[in-house]
């Protein structure tokens, strides 16, 4: 435990005195802000349009409205941004060699992917906490259903860690940050999208790509529904990455 | 300290080191000698659990390094060839981030980074980013990591490139002040650090151990012939003739004011020498026993391929 802390701490480190977390920080609450002023204003102007009728603005439901489209978007910029949060984690150690300081350590591979994984989970964390201060204006001005938000919330965490570990699984592949970068990219967003080849396969296989794809999973959580397959589809997603990892560092010192 | 036992390395079909054998005896600097791509590194990052060996056994202090890799890691200092620095931390934290890692207890390990800094003369550097400080710095930084946690074993890869000749010696007299406690395998390929600060020598080329053992052993096995050479104030024209008087001497050849006198082994011919130049009042300057340098051992050892 001590020592994925202590490849916890360096890595934070890394994040936080160098421009990376900062920028990524706060581009990711531009574009947040910028979704939520955005829906918040279209929110108002239907509200104003429903207001004329009884039935109509009864149903009007800012969980709904603003929330669940917010998340939808903030997936996306996670999806734009992480594969650029994780791409040094491996692959600067191997180009700096590093990896030898570290190899040649007490440490085991677990601990030193373990360590590097929560690190980039703390930058996501603080990403997504940042970003929940918006939430002041609606309960001050409105009246939202907290849990939603939280499941929504604990969705684009889920998610969010699952590809932070595809992330390092392609940075533990390579010593170049930008191919790390486009392969983890490119990974994600085919996971993302495999839900679309499912309208054309049929039977057996269309459940298949539903389950594998993230967006179906990801789509429960931001209405509010806290179904389990969806919480072990993200958490065996990121053990799955994890673990290839491992079998990667593994297998380079083999060979 | 260190045993190696028919250690063998493969890269597919490349053979990087074969059937590898020694022992470096607890308290004892070996130098590992060879040319470029000879093995040295590989065989480095064997004993220091960095890469796995083909075949073959390798231990340190007693831990196998594949069975039991974390306490063989634990009690060995390894400075790598590429000094592994990470360039955006300051010398003072990335020191301490490596007292972590080497598992040092927090209570000591202010003590450990102080005394590292303090060693290696890192005190003018210490809040400094590494990638702002000069090449020799940076090496010292390595050195001070790879001895932080006051290992039993130090496996040094090029201790001294890139260093400039006050920081070399200073750096052989860190290597020479832990002889008797630490055991040391530094591996070079400049020669007079062999003979400088190493109590023995491994000399290893294409993957093959050459010859190993201490320098005297080898020096000795490899002489053919004992000598001297000798520098006078006066008599250098008839001094070859007298010499040649003396019984037992094959041969006396000049290089400009040196004359070099060589016999057969076995006896000492020294007495003698020494005794006809004080008798005909021809001023000895100096007189040295012809030592067969290392670098004649290592050119021989290496070209003609002598197996011991």
């Amino acid at each position: 435990m001590k020592n994925i802390w202590s490849i916890c701490k360096k890595e934070i480190k890394t994040y936080f005195t160098s421009p990376i977390a900062y920028v990524a920080i706060t581009v990711f609450l531009v574009l947040v802000g910028f979704f939520f002023y955005s829906l918040i204003l279209w929110f108002n102007s239907q509200s104003l349009q429903m207001a004329r009728n009884p039935y109509y603005y009864q149903q009007l439901n800012i969980n709904q409205m603003v929330y669940s489209p917010l998340f939808h978007n903030i997936s996306i910029i996670l999806l734009l941004m992480i594969p650029l949060l994780t791409m040094r984690l491996f692959s600067e150690e191997k180009k700096l060699q590093t990896d030898e300081l570290l190899y040649t350590s007490p440490l085991s591979i677990n601990q030193i992917i373990l360590g590097k994984y929560f690190a980039s989970l703390l930058v996501l964390l603080v990403m997504l906490a940042l970003s929940g201060i918006l939430s002041i204006f609606t309960f001050a001005l409105g009246n939202p259903e907290i849990a939603p938000i939280l499941s929504g919330y604990l969705g684009l965490f889920l998610m969010g860690a699952a590809f932070m570990a595809v992330g390092i699984f392609f940075s533990s592949l390579t010593e170049n940050q930008i191919v790390s970068a486009i392969l983890t990219f490119g990974a994600l967003l085919l996971f993302w999208i495999l839900n679309w080849a499912s309208y054309s396969a049929g039977g057996f296989w269309k459940d298949v790509l539903n389950y594998l794809s993230f967006f179906q999973h990801f789509d429960d959580l931001t209405r509010g529904i806290l179904d389990t397959t969806d919480i072990v589809y993200y958490l065996s997603f990121s053990f799955f990455g994890l673990f290839l990892t491992h079998s990667v560092i593994q297998s380079r010192r083999w060979r | 300290m260190i045993e190696v036992e028919s250690l063998t390395k493969k890269y597919g079909d490349l053979v990087a080191i074969r059937e590898l054998n020694f022992k470096v005896e607890k308290g004892k600097i070996w130098g590992l000698l060879g040319p470029n791509a000879a093995g040295k590194t590989t065989t480095m990052r064997i004993l220091t659990g960095y890469l796995p060996a083909t075949d073959g056994k390798a231990s340190i202090g007693g831990y196998d390094v594949f069975e039991q890799p974390d306490k063989a890691k634990k009690i060995t200092g390894y400075l790598p060839e590429n000094v592994p620095l990470y360039p955006e931390m300051t010398v003072h934290s990335y020191l301490n981030f490596v007292s972590e890692i080497k598992h040092i207890p927090s209570s000591k390990r202010k003590e450990a980074v102080e005394r590292s800094i303090e060693t290696s003369g890192l005190e003018s550097v210490r809040k400094r980013l590494i990638k702002n400080i000069s090449r020799g710095f940076k090496q010292r930084v390595g050195i001070a990591q790879a001895m932080i946690h006051e290992p039993q074993v130090l496996v040094l890869d090029e201790p001294t490139i890139g260093l400039d000749p006050a920081q070399i010696i200073e750096i052989r007299e860190l290597i020479k002040s832990l002889r008797g406690t630490g055991t040391i395998l530094l591996s070079t390929h400049i020669l007079a650090e062999v003979t400088q600060t190493c109590d023995g020598v491994i000399i290893i080329n294409e993957g093959r151990i050459m010859a190993s053992g201490s320098l005297e052993e080898l020096t000795a096995s490899f002489k053919e012939k004992e000598g001297v050479i000798i520098r006078l104030r006066r008599g250098e024209k008839e001094i070859s003739s007298l010499l040649k008087n003396i019984s037992g001497v094959d041969k006396v050849s000049r290089k400009e004011d040196e004359f070099t006198i060589e016999w057969t082994k076995e006896k000492d011919l020294r007495d003698e020498i020494t005794k006809l130049i004080v008798d005909k009042e021809l001023g000895l300057m100096e007189m040295r026993p012809l030592a067969m340098s290392i670098e004649d051992l290592y050119l021989k050892v290496i070209s003609g391929g002598v197996e011991q």
